[in-house]
């Protein structure tokens, strides 16, 4: 869908992103993450035709971006950071206006501001006029503006930025619900929204891809955290664990009445063999969990070991 | 070639749609009302009808031009300023397009905005004669001189985000195109007929305020708004690469 080679792009001396290839296939929800400044939105920018790069070729759905500009951006719909919206125009005229933009014959243009208005329950909205609209609501103007031409790709810089916890979860339902019927990109640098929408991560630092890969692929060898809760002994615990094969480190965090917790460092993978040697040293696992910053972890390290 | 008409559709209605568009045109009414009554009508009653409509069109077309740089000013800018550029940048849309789309917007409000005016002229009617050939080639003046002026205003807006900072670049860009008479007076020929025949108003707007159409005039007229609307597309062609 998406094949990206040697991507580079200059404003002026300074590099915004360098030498960035990755593929992404047919029907993925991806997740690019990164930190602000590291050339998120100037990748999405680029790929989303705004932008032309300073070097490296790019493909869409089988189209040379720089070749045939014109027909790659029938096939896209693109969320920027700011979400492209005329204030003075009703949401109904708006998306009629882009999905006219963008292509979209005459006669179906009613039902598709519908299907995206659908999409996105702005239905109610329909005639209410932009400027007056809440910022969750302008976001998902946004997004339906997006999708209203039914385009093969979907850009969303940011889609969440800025919205509250219950905005934030509607939004994550909205791009799953569109897996399937688009390839999705998505950008973000908060760490926990993106890996539970997307299927696959893109870390970026400072204008360089980093890693790829799943959340647990990112994860693997890295040193990632596993967290463990036990009835009591937590001494014992303690050494039953570390004796395990590709522990790297063990550490208790609290001991009370109600037992003990211990941060463990080694790969996810490896807490069936961790919960085995408990067992055997008599002591009740109350609870095994991945840390919750786990991935987050991995991003620091991703990301810090330039800046550090 | 239809988003020039859906771009220029969406674009004039949003003239209507924000305060915008009626504040120019009362103020540009207001302003040639005052006018017309303080010079175009004078004092008595001796005046030629054609003197009254050559007045007319004379100060109407200092009005037209300073309207034309406020016309103009939210183009491109405001598009950048709010983001939605990016909306046209990311379509189908080629930059030539999206700056002809705002370009016929913006002339189609100039030509309601002369229109409202025509009752001016018409005025004359209760106490003399018109020729109604003198009022059309003043009109199509004022038009020309519009167009050519909203095209230097249309560039002014695309180098900058700011609508103020576009409405003060255009104005200069205006002056400096109006000045070069006075340039050409200074200079030796054959700079001087050169700088002469480059002037916004001094050799091409009188013959239309005296109802006569030159085709040269025309021509000039044209040609400024087509450079113009030229760098215009350059101008945002550019920004892709930064």
């Amino acid at each position: 869908m998406i094949e990206v080679e040697g991507l580079t792009k200059y404003y002026g001396e300074h590099a915004a992103i360098r030498d960035l290839s990755f593929t992404i296939n047919k029907g993925e929800v991806i997740g690019f993450l990164g930190l602000n400044g590291a050339g998120k939105s100037t990748t999405l920018r680029v790929l989303g035709a705004v932008l032309l790069p300073t070097a490296g070729r790019v493909k869409i759905d089988g189209l040379d971006l720089g070749a045939e500009p014109h027909e790659v951006r029938k096939r896209i719909g693109f969320l920027p950071d700011v979400p492209p919206l005329y204030n003075e125009m009703t949401v109904g005229a708006y998306l009629a206006f882009v999905a006219q933009l963008r292509g979209v014959p005459a006669e179906s243009i009613g039902q598709r501001v519908r299907e995206a208005e659908h999409k996105t329950a702005l239905t109610e909205m329909h005639d209410e006029v932009i400027g007056t609209l809440s910022h969750g609501y302008r976001q998902r103007v946004g997004v339906a503006q997006a999708l209203v031409h039914k385009p093969a790709l979907l850009i969303l810089d940011e889609p969440t930025s800025g919205l509250d916890p219950v905005q934030i979860v509607e939004m994550r339902k909205l791009i799953r619900g569109l897996r399937g019927e688009h390839t999705v990109l998505l950008s973000s640098h908060i760490l926990s929204e993106i890996s539970q929408t997307c299927d696959r991560l893109l870390v970026i630092d400072e204008g360089k891809l980093v890693a790829q890969g799943t959340e647990s692929e990112l994860s693997k060898g890295s040193g990632a955290a596993i967290d463990i809760e036990v009835a009591s002994g937590a001494d014992k615990a303690k050494s039953a664990i570390a004796a395990v094969d590709g522990v790297k480190s063990v550490e208790v965090v609290r001991t009370d009445a109600q037992g003990a917790q211990l941060r463990v460092q080694a790969a996810s993978e490896l807490r069936p063999a961790i919960v085995r040697a408990l067992v055997q040293a008599g002591v009740d696992v109350l609870r095994v969990d991945r840390g919750a910053s786990q991935l987050e972890s991995v991003f620091m390290q991703l990301t810090h070991t330039r800046s550090a | 070639m239809n988003a020039v008409i859906l771009i220029a559709k969406r674009e004039l209605a949003g003239y209507f749609r924000t305060w915008l568009g009626y504040v120019i045109i009362a103020a540009v009414l207001v302003l040639d009302g005052l006018l017309f009554n303080a010079f175009a009508l004078g004092s008595g009653m001796d005046r030629k009808s054609s003197e009254v409509i050559s007045q007319f069109f004379f100060f109407s077309s200092g009005v037209t031009m300073t309207a034309s740089v406020f016309i103009s000013m939210r183009l491109l800018a405001a598009e950048r300023e709010s983001g939605t550029v990016n909306l046209l940048y990311s379509s189908p849309v080629r930059d030539f397009e999206i700056v002809l789309g705002k370009y016929l917007a913006a002339l189609g409000f100039l030509a309601i905005l002369l229109a409202a005016s025509v009752y001016m002229p018409a005025m004359v009617l209760v106490a003399g004669k018109i020729s109604w050939g003198h009022v059309f080639a003043g009109y199509l003046g004022l038009l020309l001189l519009g167009a050519a002026s909203l095209a230097v205003g249309t560039f002014g807006s695309a180098v900058t985000r700011s609508q103020i900072l576009a409405v003060i670049l255009s104005a200069v860009m205006v002056v400096a195109l109006l000045v070069m008479w006075w340039v050409g007076r200074v200079t030796d020929r054959p700079l001087s007929s050169v700088f002469e025949n480059l002037a916004l108003w001094s050799l091409h707007f009188p013959p239309f305020q005296a109802g006569i159409i030159h085709l040269r005039d025309v021509i000039y007229y044209v040609a400024v708004s087509y450079v113009a609307l030229f760098a215009s597309v350059r101008v945002l062609e550019a920004r892709r690469w930064r």
